[in-house]
């Protein structure tokens, strides 16, 4: 037997929530620097709760960033390919910083964070919009080189806040809400997927956010550092509520057909090959402006020698991250991240083939420990997602 | 019948010339849900310390490795379809498979249950 997962790395640090893991009984390992609860009950047990009740995932690992003056929008518009300065107050778009060569350092969350200040009769004021802020959600892993890559680019004139005083918490399942509710009435009941409100919880102030990362309806909650543990408890006192470990976090998000930043997309490759083509709204295509727009456009012009897609692997054999994929003796791309489907019940991957094969039911070959596994290029995502929309 | 331990926190049961081999239940505990279970075929040389199996659990693939030198007589085809036996029953219906004993020696560098028992609680 041999596990080589758990390497050992220095100066590993602690989350808010660490403590509280392990009184539920998380197997403790390090990732992206924090020890971090890969699992509870089991990973499989955990998933199948997720997709069927809630699940509460501590992400404070991940970066919570402000960026607020009033150039603020157009700043960001020159690292993000993403129509920042016409998203309105409370609404939420996913986005990418890019870099000169049109590789993605990093993929991300955009809030528009502004404040409403309240009018005052007596002092004959009326409400107005405050300051612009933006609410940036980033990866854990490369949230030190976000932070020195926004430094170095955005003007002067606008701030950068690392909120490492907040913890960040994640209600992901098709239940999340009618829990949620139950805690906090009517908060919640007019959001829809992507829109995001400040909530005074009592003493708390939170900033709660209908997104997430499993392909389910759900929220992600910021709440102070001090305040993390009793906001788990009140949530994880609802019924529907169970603690999820890492190791279910990335087989919900597999099974979403969402990328993984550090495997699925990295700064060797581009936005028009990892398939996020979406994040490149259609004015900053046109306009440019936008650090590695050259580049990007490049590909989108002339089309990306390989794409990123879905894999359905036949049997019951996992293929892994690394895992070379074939057409016939050539080989045609890689796999970037799989693992077993506990929703399907069988092996899922993603990973970049040749853009001739990337069409959906193009028969292909996975090699695993000198096998070949019959492999078919799949939809994306395997599981359909149940953002919650609205009407 | 006698049954001995590794520090790869694999059982071995020894019955004559045959041991069956398989993971412990700490084994199975650290590794999580088993979805997949690659076994050696029957007729494979095995040499000790060598790859012998793979466990797949959902999260990753670790080696399985030969306690002892032989000869595979027999794989456990249950897992093909039941991987998950090894969750549920890993030092019984969980094993992995058959092999002949080529030399009686290695024996004795393996560890009894009471000497595993003591070194899984020093872990």
């Amino acid at each position: 037997m041999s596990d080589d997962t758990e390497d050992r790395i220095a100066e590993i640090e602690t989350l808010p929530l660490d403590a509280w893991h392990r009184r539920k009984g998380a197997r403790m390992v390090p990732f992206a620097g924090y020890h971090m609860p890969i699992q509870f009950e089991g990973i499989v047990a955990e998933h199948n709760w997720t997709r069927q009740q809630a699940g509460l995932f501590d992400v404070s690992h991940m970066g919570q960033l402000l960026v607020s003056g009033e150039r603020a929008a157009e700043e960001l518009e020159k690292l993000l390919p993403g129509a920042i300065a016409s998203l309105k107050p409370g609404k939420v778009r996913y986005s990418l910083l890019v870099d000169e060569n049109g590789g993605i350092l990093d993929d991300l969350m955009v809030t528009n964070a502004t404040p409403w200040i309240e009018g005052d009769e007596e002092e004959g004021t009326e409400g107005h919009w405050g300051e612009p802020a933006y609410y940036l959600v980033v990866n854990g892993a490369t949230k030190w080189d976000d932070i020195a890559h926004l430094r170095e680019h955005l003007d002067d004139d606008v701030t950068l806040t690392h909120m490492d005083d907040h913890a960040l918490i994640a209600v992901q399942g098709p239940n999340a809400a009618t829990a949620l509710n139950r805690v906090m009435r009517n908060v919640i009941d007019d959001m829809v997927f992507m829109e995001s409100v400040i909530h005074d919880f009592g003493e708390w102030p939170l900033r709660i956010t209908r997104s997430g990362y499993t392909g389910e309806d759900g929220f992600e909650i910021s709440v102070p550092a001090q305040f993390a543990e009793s906001l788990a408890d009140r949530l994880c006192a609802e019924i529907e509520v169970r603690p999820i470990g890492l190791g279910a976090r990335d087989s919900l998000r597999l099974e979403a057909g969402l990328p993984l930043y550090g495997h699925d997309i990295t700064t060797e490759t581009d936005p028009v090959s990892a398939d996020l083509g979406f994040a490149l709204t259609k004015r900053r295509r046109e306009e440019g402006g936008w650090m590695g727009h050259g580049e990007v456009m490049k590909v989108l012009d002339r089309g990306p020698a390989q794409k990123r897609v879905g894999l359905a692997i036949e049997g019951r054999m996992p293929a892994r991250e690394g895992a070379s994929i074939y057409s016939g003796d050539t080989q045609v791309g890689r796999v970037t991240s799989g693992g077993f489907s506990p929703t399907l019940e069988r092996p899922i991957a993603m990973g970049y083939v040749d853009t001739a094969l990337a069409d959906e039911g193009t028969e292909l070959e996975v090699e695993v420990r000198n096998k070949r596994l019959p492999t078919k290029v799949a939809k994306l995502p395997f599981v359909p997602h149940r953002y919650h929309r609205g009407k | 019948m006698a049954r001995y331990f590794t520090d790869e926190h694999e059982w071995i049961d020894v019955d004559g010339d045959t041991a069956t081999i398989g993971i412990t239940d700490y084994a199975q505990g650290q590794l999580g849900d088993i979805v997949f279970v690659e076994l050696p075929g029957s007729g494979t040389a095995l040499s000790k310390g060598g790859d012998a199996a793979v466990v797949e659990s959902v999260k990753a693939a670790s080696d399985v490795y030969a306690p002892i030198d032989g000869e595979v007589t027999e794989a456990n085809e249950a897992l093909e379809d039941d991987p998950a036996l090894v969750n549920t029953a890993p030092e019984s219906d969980g094993w992995f498979f058959r092999m002949t004993v080529g030399d009686k020696s290695q024996l004795d560098g393996l560890m009894d249950e009471a000497a595993y028992k003591s070194f899984c609680d020093g872990l």
